[in-house]
């Protein structure tokens, strides 16, 4: 494919933005538009975008770990998190509550939840990542011809 | 306490597996702790067991799904969980000898180990789930066990048709048990069959449990398992395909058949299914000329024997049951490990083949067959006699019926004194029984080239000889536990085994018996050939074999018509299938049109639909793919756009969400397909296409006015509002409902997420691989 000097300068631009979107659409999710599907898909997108732009090494070196570990974490999250309260003798998937004033940010409530979207976006982004890693234009650059 | 004994064989098993590399045989050692901790404990438990206070334990396990861990050693469960148990300490000793110097060594110890535990497990379980999973268990393991390391395809086969076989026989059972513990209102095995459930039911549910028995005691027409089986090491024949596994259908007619003798159907097809096992069993163990297969066959013939006797149901038959058990137990266990004696140090234990065997060592080792194979054929005076003789009473005295099932036993008899004669004096001079292979003493195994067993190889068969004479010769002491096992199947079965019962009608035919076999055995070539002639027709009746040949032809026939390789065609096919079947339903039911809805809500609604409706249009015409994949993405933004009318906001955005990913792989796609649409060959014919088409269009339709028309009920949407905030502390209903009020859903569907990421991975990997010859690859695949 021909590279687009304009495509990847507005890929470069976008991923930032397009990620801390997305993790505040996860974090705002509980009570406005959003959670960790959205948030996920955005983030996928994004990245999706700088595997077509930047190709393989770059987005190699964007993202720290390999997709499948996001994979892994996001399931154990889940997983743990509907576990987690019947070792307190509560219904699998009851959710806490914790809330706590901090100087600066003033009341923030950390809902049982949160854990449990964040695996989920987890899962989404590395679900994701880890198609565009396996059929993505990296697999074969050799062979990549003019469409 | 029985409870850590089972345990302890997982762990030891568990032990012994990891560290197989390293242990090799001291694997036998290791795990032969287990059980040996299991037949210490039973000996110090069997005189209160005997005095008829069973040992119970219950453990709660899921006590919700009527899942408890229970226990209960009877006077029949000791009986079966000392077989297991010895024997098993038995084989562990000639393990140690047999696979000195393997590779295999310590895998075949730890899952041997492993097996102990199950086949315990199912014995002494009182759960008739417990029972059922150490059913399965056994299956499993016999499955790793006969397969081996896989490495040939004869082990591969067999392993493959004893785990189909027993599972699926297996299942079928799960589902009886099911219905008769439902219709009993209890799970526990001793509550049930102190008090049967009766019933239409009842009855369909037996014969489901007499499938399992059928498939895993290899009862016809599901015997040919067990002869494939052979493949596996002698150790695991002598174990699992003698005296323990095989047995697990046994046990079953032995607890089943006394309590539920009143059912007439379920009797009388036990009996005859038994009976025509005995037969066919006995019958075909004239032929083969491998030691190991005559024994297969007689295992099978002899297991029909212990069906026919459990499964008559009347209680002198069920205390001769108890008594052939035992002694079936000694006597066939001792040939498995003759024969892999013989195998071991000759390199082979076809008859054809068999050098001379001489010396003390290998005099001694054909003494032991000898005494095994006399005690099946019933000479006295020998434990197995004694059982016959007890046998042979309770038909004789029995009714006119019984008398019937007598003459077939009779037969069955003979027919064992004939093959159990072909091993004894086939040990003693091959070329009685087999046609020599004239070449067979110039090659490796020459006379001479053999290495007779030590006296520790030899030990196992000794003790279990021991036994085999020791119970013969003192049936009183036999008596005093063979008895209370029998009275625990059925209280008014109390055991007669004598070792002169005064002359009389049992006597007299045990005699005949004798005789008649002697005579078969002197014509063995007519009959050999005769067998040969009728192998075809009755030994060869092989439904799994079929069912297992049969069902990846089949697959792969429906995989070659409808993946042929085209997209286009898949998806059609899929799409016009769901449709039409959804939409025969809709409109069957009436449910698609519910009237008075209104099908515009607001004005705004009606450009947004004219955008759709131009951009859907235009995709259909356009010859461009990234043009078509463009229009796709304004057909999802204006998807969004009504969301966001309806006041659905989270929707809308993850519909935007979708639809950009959407796009963005289409921009990674397309560039392996070609750049215009075309009409060649694999996209089918247009008109299908348009059909395809149309009918997914209406059935979208249908389904929308539809769900339009369902009736909502408010107080729904009000209680997850309501619930929303206080429970699961968020403003936001819609994500709400996502992680936590169906949270349980969410945590499925990101599971089937992950499973599809990394097949998608795997896929794209393997043509990656295999792109070069891939045109190869998948025309194989699909055949």
């Amino acid at each position: 494919m021909r590279r687009s000097i304009i495509f990847d300068v507005t890929v470069r631009g976008v991923l930032d933005a397009a990620l801390v979107a997305s993790v505040f659409l996860l974090f705002a999710g509980h009570n406005r538009p959003g959670g960790g599907f959205v948030g996920g898909l955005v983030a996928g997108s994004a990245l999706g975008l700088a595997f077509v732009s930047i190709g393989p090494g770059g987005v190699d070196d964007l993202l720290p770990v390999r997709p499948r570990l996001l994979l892994s974490i996001g399931l154990v999250l889940v997983t743990a998190t509907v576990i987690a309260p019947m070792f307190g003798g509560n219904a699998p998937l009851d959710h806490g509550l914790w809330s706590t004033d901090l100087p600066f940010f003033g009341t923030v409530k950390i809902v049982g939840a949160l854990p449990f979207d964040t695996g989920v976006y987890l899962i989404v982004v590395g679900m994701v990542t880890t198609v565009f890693e396996a059929i993505g234009p990296d697999v074969d650059r050799d062979e990549v011809q003019e469409p | 306490m029985p409870l850590m004994l089972l345990l302890l064989h997982a762990v030891l098993g568990g032990a012994v597996l990891a560290a197989s590399g390293r242990l090799r045989r001291w694997g036998f050692l290791v795990g032969g702790i287990a059980p040996a901790a299991l037949l210490v404990w039973l000996l110090a438990n069997a005189s209160g067991i005997i005095d008829g206070t069973p040992v119970v334990e219950d453990r709660a396990w899921a006590s919700t799904l009527g899942l408890s861990l229970d226990l209960r050693v009877d006077g029949f469960g000791l009986v079966m969980g000392g077989i297991v148990s010895g024997i098993g300490v038995l084989i562990f000793a000639y393990g140690w000898y047999y696979l000195a110097d393997s590779e295999a060594a310590g895998r075949i110890a730890g899952l041997l180990t492993f097996f102990a535990g199950a086949m315990a497990t199912l014995v002494l379980a009182d759960n008739v789930f417990l029972l059922f999973v150490g059913w399965e268990l056994t299956s499993i393991i016999s499955y790793l066990l006969v397969g081996g390391d896989g490495r040939t395809a004869e082990a591969r086969d067999a392993a493959r048709r004893a785990l189909l076989t027993t599972g699926a026989g297996g299942l079928a059972m799960l589902g009886g048990l099911v219905i008769i513990g439902h219709e009993a209102g209890t799970y526990r095995l001793s509550a049930i069959l102190e008090d049967v459930p009766q019933g239409t039911a009842v009855t369909v549910a037996l014969f489901l449990v007499l499938l399992g028995v059928a498939t895993k005691s290899a009862q016809f027409p599901f015997h040919r398992w067990l002869p494939g089986a052979m493949v596996a090491p002698t150790p695991v024949s002598a174990y699992l395909h003698s005296a323990t596994m095989v047995k697990a259908g046994v046990y079953l007619v032995a607890r089943f058949g006394p309590a539920f003798a009143s059912v007439d159907s379920f009797r009388w097809t036990i009996v005859v299914m038994g009976l025509v096992t005995m037969l066919l069993g006995g019958w075909s163990a004239m032929e083969p000329t491998d030691l190991k297969q005559i024994l297969a066959f007689g295992t099978i013939s002899q297991l029909g024997f212990l069906v026919v006797l459990f499964g008559a149901g009347f209680p002198a038959a069920t205390a001769a049951g108890v008594g052939v058990l035992c002694a079936h137990a000694l006597f066939k266990a001792t040939l498995f490990l003759v024969a892999g004696i013989v195998d071991h140090g000759c390199g082979t234990r076809d008859l054809r083949y068999l050098p001379p065997l001489e010396g003390t060592a290998w005099r001694a080792t054909k003494i032991v067959a000898a005494i095994a194979a006399a005690s099946m054929a019933a000479v006295p005076p020998l434990a197995g006699f004694v059982a016959k003789e007890a046998a042979y009473a309770a038909f004789l005295h029995g009714s006119t019926s019984d008398r019937v099932v007598f003459a077939g036993l009779f037969v069955g008899s003979v027919l064992t004194v004939a093959y159990s004669l072909r091993i004894a004096v086939g040990l003693f001079r091959p070329d009685l029984v087999a046609d020599r292979d004239p070449d067979a003493t110039l090659g490796d195994h020459a006379a001479g080239h053999d290495h007779p067993p030590s006296f520790g190889f030899l030990l196992p068969s000794l003790v279990l000889t021991v036994g085999t004479v020791g119970l013969g010769l003192f049936p009183h002491a036999w008596a005093e536990f063979a008895g209370p096992a029998a009275e625990a199947l059925d209280h008014a079965a109390h055991i007669h085994l004598e070792l002169w019962a005064g002359l009389g009608a049992p006597l007299l035919f045990s005699m005949l018996t004798l005789l008649s076999g002697v005579g078969v055995f002197a014509l063995r070539r007519p009959v050999r050939r005769l067998v040969e002639a009728t192998t075809p027709v009755a030994g060869r009746v092989d439904v799994f074999g079929a069912w297992v040949r049969g069902l990846p032809s089949f697959g792969s026939r429906v995989a070659g018509t409808v993946q042929r390789g085209s997209l286009a065609f898949a998806a059609g096919l899929a799409m016009s299938f769901v449709s039409v079947v959804a939409a025969v339903v809709l409109v069957t039911n009436g449910t698609w049109w519910s009237g008075g809805t209104d099908v515009i809500d607001a004005i705004v609604e009606l450009p947004i639909a004219a955008v759709l409706v131009i951009a859907g249009t235009a995709c259909t015409m356009v010859t461009r793919r990234y043009t078509a994949a463009i229009l796709l993405g304004v057909v999802g933004y204006g998807m969004a756009l009504f969301f966001v009318v309806n006041g659905a906001p989270d929707l809308a955005l993850t519909q935007v969400a979708v639809e950009t990913l959407s796009v963005v792989v289409f921009l990674v796609v397309l560039r392996y397909l070609p750049q215009r649409f075309d009409d060649r060959p694999p996209m089918g014919p247009k008109a299908a296409r348009i059909v395809a088409s149309v009918l997914s269009a209406g059935f979208v339709l249908l389904f929308t006015l539809a769900t339009a028309g369902i009736d909502q009920d408010p107080t729904v949407a009000k209680g997850l509002l309501a619930e929303a905030l206080p429970e699961g502390h968020g403003h936001n209903v819609v994500n709400v409902i996502l992680v936590d009020i169906r949270g349980i859903d969410t945590v499925g569907e990101v599971t089937v997420l992950v499973g599809a990421a990394l097949g998608i991975a795997a896929l794209a990997r393997a043509v990656r691989k295999g792109r070069t010859s891939a045109a190869s690859t998948n025309v194989e695949a699909s055949r």
